[in-house]
């Protein structure tokens, strides 16, 4: 049994070596495209929305998002139209539509605007903003402000105000507020008047408004006036010559009225108007005309404001989350719209803000409640059949989604919450149950020939137009992919992603449906601020009751925005999605380490470090306790100080000396430190091995020199890369000789050093990968003006004398000694480096389930594509000419830089916008593995770095195999019975 | 590559030095203060990676006089300062208290750079507590901490760099340590401690039978990276090419067309046996019916004269 596995094993290996050999790049044809791949576009949290609603053409609201995405979405549909990913550092601060074609937004801190052609998303122009200083940015666009027949934006950034012209984003005029450090709140241009109007702070006492000629921007009259209460930061412009504002102590309303060239003010105290409360109130920003909004103690009230500033109470509202900004309707009335919560329902009302006693819209919604409270609302009216007005409201959910409400009901919704993945994880699928009815089997049977008849018709070139489009139908759309449950290749698996707000959601690998999905209550808490959802983790995987347990993972949480907050646990079923249970932690969370062991109930032991270095142990089993004693003196684990520039190793100590006696409580104490000298040296990056990596073979033959090396394996070695301080910045900022890159591999145990090497006049940012003996890693050679990777790997030398045969007989070979940290390894390291003309936003590699397969790198490209990367193209051995025998083994011959194959982009034509990390899981099939992709897109897809040499591709025709099969023994027969007949002749003769 | 570099460069060092001095009795263990015989040491050009090997067993050396020599041009642009640092232990969870001295020579380039060499290390022998303070961490096989400031020109610097091992690897006659010092320039990034050999797993209980340490240091310093192939253009252009990619083409006869020979081969051996049998059951068929027929013997004679023939 054993002697044929290995022959398998070393008939697998030997075609495998045969068939990369054969080719090296792995490409895909047209018709597979969609076949084993998914792609999904989102566009993240919606920030800010314009609705463009022409009289003539499709519907649509252009949206800028959290992501710095620009979209224009189908207002039928919810379908993406046009779509642009800005980069991570030109964050949307402003986002108009002007001239009723270009949508103008404003980006990088007011420094960048641009036009953007509202029908399909071409940019129309763009214009860099010059300023001295810096400060918040605004945009303006003035809807009919023509001076000298061109249409004004005014655009406040870098501390001046500028003119720009909507036709060709030429700046007309300049003025610089930087010298009066003005913080600019509104920028107007009231109805009637020629000036525009420029209203700020200073400081936080003094109130400055500015009327300017918006011709050439002199300013044509300057008011300032004292604040006696301080200014709180908010302001509101409530009509278009008051501005409302809290003082600092948030217990007064401020109205300055600033039209008639005079400013005037009027301090209302708040439990005047308001009552008595104890709660901070907040102005709302919604725009309304003549009023504005104070949230308190959860309700909203709406205070109107005369003509001499003075404040009326209009309208108190209880369990008011959200209020749009007014909209106009004819006859210049104008409409907004607020939204409450009650009983499983969203309760969308539109009231005219002239007359708030009766009702435009009242609509009751029945909301999935895994969505959350509603965060914002945007309407958008149009004209009903029967010549009234209707209204649609775009609401932005607690869990990012968006939905478009209409007629009471929801049109669309978009799950754009995965725009903004923080961790991933798999989860197997359950196990298939038994008893599959014989009726299914049947109809099963007859598709299947039917499909294979279609097949056989497409390999004969006998299939019409209609068969093969059938054909690409049947591929793209078979029922397995979308099974929910196990196949036996492992190609099926739930992809558990956690979103920055806190949701949960189960992917399917089959076409990405979401199976489940689960908004985390325990983030939710309203005694939880700030909550952020930090990484899941495997907490029980059952093997032994597969078939009816199911799997839970642990979603590890924290309140607050410090690194010091509390934390908070969540276990969560993975088939189902709902929670198990949850801990709200004492503790601070700064590590969470899995142990290698599990409990009887196959539960993972987790060891939680704290800010204090106090080590918890969960769960808080008597049990898991009894587990951790026996290995406590074997649990080591590191802390990086990335700020310090310090590594530490820790070991468990002792239980914790607190009051309150807990046994899950452990102190630790360092015994190792590493101090990066801090005027050369500072971390950038550290990596470490996948802890579910398989090796598959400790030995690595040198057929060359007819030798043998072992790769030095071990779980404990951390990669630290280190760049000296003014090399840290930008590429560009420092010089060759001032930047250097030093990296380093570290037993994590014992602290050592095991390799350290400088490469002098490179720079960061530095990305790596980690996977078996070796290291590869990406940075920027500042003398070569280009992008190198490198790869170092490590061999163990103590076990090289393992290599006589007769040793190996007698046993007398030291292969099966436990191996200790404690020993002083000998090790070789062999590095070399190449260039490469990519900048990397990720870099991973592929998994295997037996890590037999050859390794492929998997780069995330600058533009946003995967490039696979076959790993032996980083190959310290390779050189200029090599032997013979080195060829056979599959040495490259050298080259100075990485080939980029375009057949070899695992994206192929798609981009997934915003790429930020690639996953990699190994499916059952040894060949094959699982890559999923996330950024602002989704993408998944499996790859086989050697092809799959250990089944048969999809579209293998099992009915031509079948005919075969059947022709040949039919001519078996045939053949005998001529034979036969021939003898019989023969004899009779 | 690195490695075989300083070996060279020692090889030469010492072949000078051999020349230049001509009482040879350098010794790796002597405590040498004479500035002169550093210099040279240093004159190495590149500030990586010479790698120090210095051995130091206690009680230390005596100092013993060397002869003086003209090597003062290799030391002239440079000034050394001799540096002397703590070494401190802990036992377990103690305090940390002073273990020996490292002395070392702080060179100073014309650049500006500082490099740590000659280091030398002197161990105080362990006092009576110490010595039972050992002998229970090598019960509880725990931890024996040591640790060095992280920069030795103003010492500890930032911090203390701080390396253990469970107390039982240090055991073999005495007591075997290996120190690897991690050094850039003036500052220590890390020391590595332990024992020069291996440490196997299940570690067995001993006491020392004598307690004296036996000391090993080893200075490092950073490895300079392989740099990535450049090739020039015309190389790459013309010869690499041409040189390279097309040989590749001319496979062998054999390895071209093995797929259409192997079946063709078997096509050709089957037809042969095929033929041969064809002939034989002509041949035997007769036989077989007892000899008959005349014209059959007439053919297998013909055709063994052929085979004859």
């Amino acid at each position: 049994m054993a002697t044929t596995s290995m022959a398998v094993r070393a008939f697998l290996l030997l075609l495998l070596v045969f068939l990369s050999l054969a080719n090296l790049t792995l490409s895909l044809y047209e018709d597979q495209v969609g076949l084993v791949d998914w792609h999904q576009q989102y566009i993240g949290k919606v920030k800010d929305a314009v609705f463009h609603t022409q009289k003539s053409g499709r519907k649509r609201v252009v949206v800028s998002t959290e992501e710095n995405v620009i979209a224009s979405l189908d207002l039928r549909h919810g379908e993406i139209f046009w779509r642009h990913v800005l980069g991570s550092n030109d964050v949307v601060d402003g986002i108009d539509i002007a001239l009723g074609k270009y949508v103008i937004t404003l980006s990088s801190e007011g420094s960048i605007l641009r036009a953007w052609n509202l029908p399909d998303g071409q940019m129309v122009w763009q214009s860099f903003i010059d300023g001295s200083g810096a400060s918040k940015s605004l945009l303006t666009v003035p809807t009919n402000l023509i001076v000298n027949k061109e249409n004004l934006i005014l655009v406040f950034g870098k501390g001046s105000l500028h003119a720009v012209s909507g036709i060709d984003g030429e700046v007309l005029w300049t003025k610089d507020f930087a010298a009066e450090s003005l913080e600019v709140k509104h920028i107007i241009q009231p109805v009637g008047s020629e000036a525009i109007y420029v209203l700020g702070f200073v400081g936080s006492s003094q109130f400055d408004a500015y009327q300017i000629n918006p011709k050439n921007g002199e300013i044509l009259k300057h008011n300032s006036a004292a604040l006696s209460g301080g200014y709180s930061g908010e302001a509101i412009l409530a009509s278009s010559d008051i501005l409302v504002t809290l003082d600092a102590s948030r217990s007064k309303l401020v109205g300055i009225s600033f039209q008639d060239g005079e400013l005037n003010l009027q301090q209302t105290s708040i439990s005047n108007i308001l009552g008595d409360s104890s709660g901070t109130p907040v102005l709302l920003s919604s725009k309304l005309p003549g009023m504005f909004s104070v949230k308190l103690d959860g309700g909203v009230t709406l205070i109107k404001v005369t003509v001499e500033a003075k404040l009326e109470v209009m309208d108190k509202i209880s369990s008011v989350v959200a209020i749009s900004d007014a909209i106009p309707l004819t006859e210049g009335q104008q409409a907004f719209a607020l939204v409450q919560h009650g009983d499983g329902k969203i309760h969308l009302t539109v009231k005219l803000s002239h007359d708030l006693s009766g009702d435009l819209l009242k609509e009751s919604i029945v909301m999935d409640n895994q969505r959350g409270m509603v965060h914002k609302v945007f309407i958008n009216s149009y004209i009903r059949t029967d010549r009234s007005n209707g209204f649609r409201a775009l609401i932005v959910m607690e869990d990012h989604s968006l939905l478009l409400l209409q007629q009471g009901a929801i049109v669309w919704s978009r799950e754009d919450g995965l725009a903004s993945i923080v961790d991933v994880l798999t989860s197997e699928l359950p196990v298939e149950k038994e008893g599959v009815s014989v009726a299914k089997v049947e109809e099963n049977l007859f598709e299947w020939l039917k499909g294979h008849l279609l097949k056989l018709k497409g390999t004969l070139m006998l299939a019409s137009a209609d068969d093969v489009a059938a054909i690409q139908e049947r591929r793209l759309k078979s029922s397995e992919k979308s099974k929910l449950t196990r196949d036996h290749n492992g190609f099926r698996k739930l992809l558990i992603v956690l979103t920055k707000a806190g949701k949960l959601f189960a992917l399917h690998t089959g076409y990405g449906q979401v199976v489940w999905s689960l908004l985390l209550p325990n983030l939710r808490k309203s005694e939880c601020e700030f909550p952020t959802g930090l990484n899941i983790y495997q907490w029980q995987v059952p093997h032994h009751h597969a078939m009816d347990e199911d799997p839970s993972i642990l979603i590890v949480g924290r309140c607050g925005q410090s690194s010091d907050a509390p934390g908070v646990l969540s276990i969560v079923d993975a088939y189902t999605g709902t929670e198990i249970n949850s801990m709200d932690l004492v503790h601070s969370i700064s590590q969470v380490i899995p142990l290698p062991f599990t409990d009887t109930t196959e539960q993972r032991l987790h060891l939680l470090i704290d800010g204090n270095q106090h080590a918890y142990l969960y769960p808080r089993t008597s049990e898991a306790i009894d587990i951790f004693q026996r290995e406590f003196s074997n649990i080591y684990w590191y802390s990086v100080e990335t700020k310090n520039g310090i590594i530490k190793g820790h070991v468990l100590k002792s239980n914790c000396i607190q009051e309150v006696v807990d046994n899950y409580c452990f102190e630790s104490r360092d015994i190792w430190s590493i101090v990066f000298p801090s005027d050369s040296e500072k971390i950038i990056a550290t990596v470490t091995r996948k802890p579910n990596e398989v090796v598959h073979t400790q030995a690595k033959v040198i057929a060359a020199e007819e030798d043998l090396m072992y790769k030095y394996i071990s779980k404990n070695l951390l990669f630290v890369a280190t760049v000296a301080p003014k090399g840290s910045g930008a590429i560009g900022t420092a010089t060759p000789e001032e930047s250097w890159l030093t990296v380093y591999l570290i037993d994590t145990v014992t602290g050592r050093i095991l390799h350290r090497m400088t490469h002098h006049g490179a720079q960061g940012p530095v990305h790596a990968v980690f996977s078996e003996n070796w290291v590869v890693y990406h940075y920027f050679n500042l003398r070569a003006h280009r992008y190198e990777m490198s790869v170092i790997e490590i061999y163990d030398q103590s076990r090289a004398d393992n290599k006589d045969v007769w040793k190996l007989i007698l046993g007398k070979h030291n292969l099966t000694s436990p191996i200790s940290s404690y020993s002083r390894p000998e090790v070789v390291t062999k590095s070399q480096s190449y260039f490469f003309t990519y900048s990397v936003k990720a870099i991973d590699v592929t998994l295997t389930a037996k890590g037999i397969t050859s390794k492929q790198l998997l780069v995330g490209t600058i533009g946003d594509q995967v490039l696979a990367l076959d790993k032996r193209f980083l190959d310290p051995r390779r050189s200029v000419n090599p032997t013979p025998a080195e060829k056979e083994e599959g040495i490259i011959p050298l080259t100075d830089s990485l080939p980029i194959i375009p057949q070899s982009y695992v994206t192929h034509a798609l981009r997934v916008e915003g790429l930020r990390g690639i996953v990699t899981v190994p499916a059952k099939l040894e060949s094959t593995t699982l890559v999923f992709v996330y950024g602002v897109d989704l993408f998944f897809t499996q790859l086989a770095p050697s092809r799959t040499y250990d089944s048969l591709t999809d579209d293998f025709s099992y009915a031509l195999l079948l005919i075969t099969i059947v022709a040949l023994i039919a001519a078996i027969f045939v053949t005998w019975i001529l034979s036969e007949k021939k003898e019989l002749r023969e004899k009779w003769r | 590559m690195a490695r075989s570099l300083s070996a060279g460069d020692l090889l030469f060092l010492f072949a000078v030095s051999a020349l230049l001095c001509v009482s040879v009795g350098f010794q790796s263990d002597e405590l040498l203060l004479d500035d002169e015989e550093f210099g040279l040491e240093g004159g190495v050009p590149t500030k990586s990676p010479d790698l120090t090997y210095t051995r130091s067993s206690s009680p230390p050396a005596q100092p013993q006089p060397t002869t003086t020599t003209s090597r003062r041009r290799f030391s002239d642009q440079d000034t050394d300062s001799k540096i002397q640092f703590e070494l401190h232990h802990a036992f377990g969870d103690s305090d940390f208290s002073p273990a020996g001295t490292f002395s070392a020579r702080l060179k100073t380039w014309s650049h500006g750079g500082q490099t740590l060499t000659k280091l030398r290390f002197s161990r105080n022998a362990f006092t009576e507590e110490e010595k039972e303070e050992f002998s229970l961490l090598l019960k509880g096989d725990d931890f024996y901490s040591i640790r060095l400031p992280s920069s030795v020109a103003n010492p500890p610097g930032r911090d203390y760099v701080i390396s253990s091992v469970k107390a039982r690897c240090l055991l073999r006659e005495g007591l075997d340590e290996h120190f690897v010092i991690h050094t850039d320039g003036v500052n220590i990034l890390a020391v590595n401690y332990g024992s020069p050999g291996a440490c196997p797993y299940p570690r067995q209980l001993r006491l020392p039978s004598k307690w004296s340490f036996n000391s090993h240091t080893v200075l490092k310093n950073s490895e300079q990276a392989p740099r990535a192939p450049v090739f020039s253009e015309e190389v790459f252009g013309g010869e690499g090419v041409e040189g390279e990619v097309v040989p590749p083409q001319e496979r062998s006869f054999w390895a071209k067309y093995w797929m259409y020979l192997i079946p063709l081969g078997l096509i050709v051996m089957n037809a042969v046996t095929q033929a041969m049998n064809m002939a034989e059951e002509q041949v035997g068929a007769p036989s077989a019916a007892g000899q008959a027929q005349q014209p059959a013997a007439i053919q297998r004679g013909s055709s063994s004269s052929v085979r004859r023939r």
